[in-house]
């Protein structure tokens, strides 16, 4: 079965012999077990990519979406960690691999950009040294061939004269450049998925909007799904088909962007939503100055959470929220939510 | 033309360096890293002294002269000559073979050693406890007490002085680099090329080793100086070299009961040690302002 496994995941002809998603997590469940407790970072999330697809995840700090992402690729440390649930790639159980297995699909059929481009390169190897590490690992090149791919990497991330820069070292590249350096590692090896982790919440604001202009290019022309992860509304809405929000280790709310957007249905996510600032607003506001806000904070992940996560923070909280944990359930077609009174909510709003 | 139309000119440019001089590399390296210049052109003084010894009007240094005891220094002995007749330029000259070769095997032995038992404590855990509180009992004995338990236990050679202080030396080697790697392993890039399948063989070679180089120079040159001082005080209290080698530390102990009448005897072969190991830590400062710009701006 191993063998199956590997020619699986490591050949993309493959793709057609899989039907159905090319990520579909079930309950995937990250504890980790710490002296005052276990936090449940990750607790019961389920959502599928398809091929070629971009999803997001958002949510606030410490509300599990690194951890999802993390645990895909299996790069949590067990213990004190430990995942359970299923992670199916392209119908196989990522879970059920072997450690060696694993390494096989990371940088290879599923790679990752993180979000400090700033030290996620070795000061001491030149970046055509970097980018060509994961083609020598992969896909067997030498020396000379990985060097003339890292080239065409780098051209295609756009960094000029490719020649050159290919030798240089992570400190002769701007924040800007180097986070490019980072997305042609990710991509050197044509993965079916990329996981990028906020990947633009390091850089300023004009070269966010450049980096995610060269994700939405290279994803057309490599057909890549991507999994995003972030906290910037605005990000997701540039970028994202789906999303998936996330509170308090629970998946809250699933909708194609256009949906989540114009109607959300969960109060957790107009409460996101709301408290994005708009071109305009201020002006057409009366009485209402300040953006609106979430009051409180999240919930203790330590302790087990009664009813709905976020009831101690609901301005439309009932008794049933604090003893039934709502069920993520379809409030339209393509858009869930879990929340006791979304339906209603969503007249509403 | 109205005057706002009117084209307004931005000053001229100005250059805000004079005048670039041309200087040579040797000068521009002199200016740039004075501590290292001066540390290493002591050094390789030193070194040519040891390499040429014997052709720089040295005499057998174990030649005995019974008539010419305890001279003081004139033109034909510069040091002088010791209680049996020895002549201490040649004795201290020939010393600095002794001396240089310890500092170095030490420091490359000790190297080695502790980088290769650092790497193992960092990456592994269960080791780790293990390694690290039998370093922690090493470095609770002063390294020269544990120099002279080792030189107890073997005849006093050159080459058992080298292994009893490269022993003693290991610990702090190997927590200086342990401390590294565990940072490092915390560097995103390492998270990203686990996260990009590599091997941990292969991150050690290729991330972490790298990286541990340069902090592991600068400790190189001391435990060289700390070597040398070593040495000399092994050889000073006789459990060092043989008196048959001539060594800085045996020339002094030989001088110390004459100190009163004829304190050249100690006062050369001291010299030449504080130079040495002055030398020493010069370039091993140097190294680390070179290699860590922020941790020279601090200290």
């Amino acid at each position: 079965m191993t063998e199956t496994v590997l020619n699986k995941t490591q050949t993309a002809a493959s793709k057609a012999g899989h039907t159905g998603p090319l990520l579909q997590v079930e309950d995937l469940r990250t504890h980790f077990r710490t002296i005052d407790g276990t936090v449940r970072a990750v607790d019961g999330v389920s959502f599928h990519i398809a091929g070629g697809e971009t999803l997001a995840v958002v949510g606030e700090s410490g509300c599990g979406k690194s951890v999802t992402s993390m645990s895909i690729l299996r790069l949590i440390q067990e213990p004190p960690g430990k995942i359970t649930g299923r992670i199916l790639f392209q119908g196989t159980n990522l879970l059920d691999l072997s450690e060696k297995e694993m390494r096989a699909i990371r940088g290879n059929a599923i790679s990752m950009i993180f979000q400090e481009p700033m030290t996620s390169l070795n000061p001491v190897l030149t970046v055509g040294r970097q980018i060509g590490e994961t083609l020598r690992l992969h896909q067997g090149m030498d020396e000379k061939q990985a060097e003339a791919r890292a080239v065409e990497m780098l051209d295609l991330v756009h960094i000029p004269e490719a020649k050159r820069r290919v030798r240089e070292y992570p400190h002769q590249l701007s924040g800007g450049m180097r986070q490019r350096v980072m997305i042609a590692m990710a991509l050197a090896c044509n993965p079916q998925l990329l996981i990028a982790d906020e990947p633009t919440t390091a850089l300023d604001v004009t070269i966010q909007a450049q980096i995610l202009d060269l994700m939405r290019e290279l994803k057309s022309r490599l057909g890549s799904a991507i999994l995003l992860v972030t906290h910037d509304l605005g990000v997701v809405a540039e970028m994202a088909e789906r999303i998936v929000v996330m509170y308090a280790g629970r998946k809250v709310e699933e909708a194609t962007a256009r949906d989540l957007f114009a109607r959300p249905r969960h109060p957790y996510t107009q409460g996101l939503l709301g408290a994005v600032p708009r071109l305009g607003s201020s002006l057409e506001a009366k009485g209402r100055s300040r953006l609106s806000e979430i009051p409180g904070i999240v919930p203790n992940l330590k302790k087990p959470i009664i009813g709905c996560a976020f009831a101690g923070r609901c301005p439309a909280v009932t008794d049933i929220c604090r003893s039934v944990a709502p069920a993520v359930e379809t409030k339209a077609p393509g858009h869930f939510a879990a929340c006791h009174h979304a339906p209603r909510e969503a007249v509403a709003a | 033309m109205s005057p706002d139309t009117a084209v307004a000119a931005a000053p001229a440019a100005v250059d805000v360096f004079p005048a670039e001089v041309q200087r040579g590399r040797v000068r521009t390296f002199i200016r740039r890293h004075p501590t290292i210049a001066l540390g290493g052109f002591l050094l390789i003084l030193m070194v040519v002294l040891a390499v040429f010894a014997p052709f720089l009007g040295t005499s057998d240094p174990q030649a005995l002269a019974p008539a010419r005891r305890v001279r003081p220094p004139s033109d034909v002995h510069w040091f002088g000559t010791d209680m049996l007749g020895r002549d201490v330029y040649s004795r201290v000259i020939y010393g600095a073979r002794v001396s240089l070769i310890v500092g170095l095997s030490v420091a490359i032995l000790a190297s080695a050693a502790g980088l290769f038992i650092g790497l193992v404590s960092g990456f592994i855990r269960v080791v780790d406890g293990v390694i690290m509180r039998i370093m922690d009992g090493l470095m609770s004995i002063p390294s020269i007490l544990l120099a002279i338990a080792l030189m107890a236990l073997t005849r006093g050679s050159v080459q058992n002085v080298i292994i009893a202080i490269t022993v003693a030396e290991i610990p702090r080697v190997s927590r200086l680099v342990r401390g590294v790697v565990l940072s490092l392993r915390e560097q995103p890039y390492v998270e990203a090329a686990i996260a990009a399948g590599t091997t941990t063989p292969r991150i050690i070679w290729r991330h972490i080793l790298p990286n541990t180089l340069a902090p592991l120079t600068v400790q190189a040159t001391y435990i060289a100086a700390s070597a040398m001082i070593t040495e000399a005080i092994l050889s000073f209290i006789g459990a060092g070299t043989p008196p048959i080698i001539p060594s800085w530390g045996n020339v002094m102990a030989e001088g110390r009961a004459l100190w009163q009448v004829a304190p050249y005897i100690v006062f050369f072969p001291a010299v030449f040690l504080s130079i040495t190991v002055l030398a020493v830590n010069l370039l091993g400062d140097g190294l680390r302002d070179a290699l860590d710009p922020r941790l020279a701006k601090r200290i």
